[in-house]
């Protein structure tokens, strides 16, 4: 409610030389995939420098707490193991893309400071550059999904290609995500505190560890909540189903929401991200 | 044709303190009334730039001279289109480069190579262009095989000797340097004074913000005082020189 209070503002003073300004500096910026490409590269490097296996350790790490996890919830939950450790497989690497690009995205901005003043460049280059880096973390996961796939023996299924469209769609938010969260955190510094407890009770509300069947009548958690949706519609495929159309719908729906109403928060502020950094 | 025109531009800074910087104040503020004065805002402004107006034509060597905080780093930063004007416009033709801190982006963890590639697209230079001038940068560096090492086990001035090479590999048409372009050894300062020559003439408009006579006398034709956000005095470079050091208190 707040948020379209905020829009409709915000377009009634949106001369269309902003608007022209704002996408040109999404295409151009996107032209310059070579810089933030790079630049995406060196921040996985610094994070791993020196390290010998580097990245992995995260396909590592997560691996084992799947596997511990997907274990023990199996038993409390009395689920077969060979339902339950795919479907949390699954879902689990989805929501941690989905929270690591949240996270970051309060960084968008600030932490391109030093950037920013330093050279010439469309500010969305700083946008291409966190999502990309967390797809680069991403595809580490394969190294989890395609084990488990194998070895509990899901199903590939024609269903399985939805997967392409639903990543696209992961996408789309996490650029939208990255430029309308970064450009808020430039200006107000306890957006980031705020961002990370919401992430951490959004984990435990939405259908990761448990299943949405589960709810029985408190299913309005899992219908009302977009997370759910997102997940849904690239958990099903990698588990060889069809997801539900209406997480599909709800999902297109946050896409498009998001996109514009960044777009448009853009276009509005653009000019001061340099300021406020 | 080469040109910059900047008309009457104004840039202010915001101040904000933890207050103004914190979404819960703001909330709270529109919550409660929101009838506080400007100063419980969180909020104060600095005017780095004030209705400055300048217009540079190709062949241009433009000296900005005046005291820290005159104001000289936020104009090249405005004609640079990192600051937005808050009041007044920027135009300009043709292809701007800011040069400020010519080590922005080494990466230590990357070898010479690497950073080579690194540092000429953050200045903007496309794939192609770096690889044209590769090996032309590569032999100005005179590191050889060193730049197959990370960059972290370089001397000091062998990094500056890097960071100089790539960053005076550009060939834009608009220019802008802070405090000029120096680093490294006596033997190296020959080479890299003549190198920048050949940078600032093959350039259509330079824009040198410095604090050096002798750097402003050997680049530029023209010089350009400003003093607190003001363009005060305009002229062929010895003028302003002069004017700047005899008419500015330096106590300002």
């Amino acid at each position: 409610m707040h948020d379209a209070a905020l829009n409709v503002a915000a377009t009634q003073s949106l001369p269309p030389s902003r608007m022209r300004a704002a996408w040109r500096d999404l295409a151009e910026g996107a032209a310059r995939y070579p810089l933030w490409a790079t630049l995406a590269w060196l921040d996985i490097r610094q994070r791993y420098r020196r390290s010998a296996i580097g990245p992995f350790w995260i396909t590592i790490s997560t691996g084992l707490m799947i596997l511990g996890l997907g274990l023990l919830y199996a038993g409390l939950f009395r689920q077969r193991t060979d339902v339950y450790l795919p479907y949390l497989a699954a879902g689990l690497i989805v929501w941690t893309l989905m929270s690591a690009l949240i996270v970051d995205s309060c960084g968008t901005f600030i932490a391109s400071e030093g950037s920013i003043k330093q050279i010439r460049a469309p500010l969305s280059i700083y946008v291409y550059r966190v999502v990309w880096r967390n797809l680069l973390v991403f595809a580490h996961y394969v190294g989890i999904i395609v084990p488990v796939i194998a070895i509990y023996g899901v199903p590939v299924t024609p269903a399985s290609l939805l997967i392409v469209p639903a990543m696209l769609v992961i996408v789309l938010n996490g650029l939208w995500t990255a430029l309308a969260l970064g450009l808020l955190c430039a200006r107000f510094r306890d957006i980031p505190q705020l961002i990370v407890n919401l992430v951490q009770a959004i984990f435990f509300l939405t259908p990761i560890l448990w299943s949405s069947d589960q709810l029985a009548r408190y299913h309005a958690f899992a219908t009302l909540n977009p997370f759910h949706h997102l997940i849904s519609i690239v958990r099903a495929p990698m588990l060889g189903q069809a997801p539900d159309p209406v997480s599909w719908i709800a999902a297109l729906g946050v896409t498009v929401g998001g996109l514009t109403g960044s777009f448009v928060l853009f276009a509005r502020y653009r000019g001061r991200i340099a300021y406020w950094v | 044709m080469t040109s910059v025109d900047v008309r009457g531009v104004s840039v202010v800074f915001p101040i904000f303190d933890a207050g103004g910087r914190s979404l819960k104040s703001h909330v709270l503020r529109a919550t409660t009334g929101g009838r506080i004065g400007a100063s419980s805002a969180g909020v104060s402004e600095i005017v780095a730039l004030d209705g400055v107006s300048l217009h540079l034509n190709h062949g241009d060597r433009i000296g900005l001279i005046g005291h820290n905080g005159a104001g000289k780093t936020t104009l090249l930063r405005v004609i640079a289109g990192i600051y937005e004007p808050c009041a007044g416009s920027v135009a300009v033709e043709g292809k701007v480069a800011p040069v400020f801190d010519i080590a922005h982006g080494i990466d230590p963890e990357s070898t010479g190579f690497e950073n080579i590639r690194v540092r000429g697209l953050l200045l903007g230079m496309t794939t192609e262009e770096i690889a044209s001038r590769f090996d032309e940068i590569v032999e100005f560096t005179g590191l050889g095989d060193f730049l197959r090492m990370p960059v972290r086990t370089y001397s000091q001035g062998m990094n500056a000797r890097l960071a100089f090479a790539v960053s005076t590999a550009i060939s834009p048409e608009v220019l802008l340097l802070d405090e000029g372009l120096v680093a490294g050894d006596s033997r190296f300062m020959e080479q890299a004074d003549r190198r920048l020559e050949e940078l600032v003439s093959r350039t259509g408009i330079l824009v040198l913000a410095s604090h050096s006579d002798a750097m402003l006398r050997k680049t530029c034709n023209k010089g350009v005082v400003m003093r607190r956000g003001r363009i005060e005095f305009e002229g062929p470079l010895d003028e302003a020189l002069e004017h700047y050091h005899t008419s500015v208190p330096s106590a300002a």
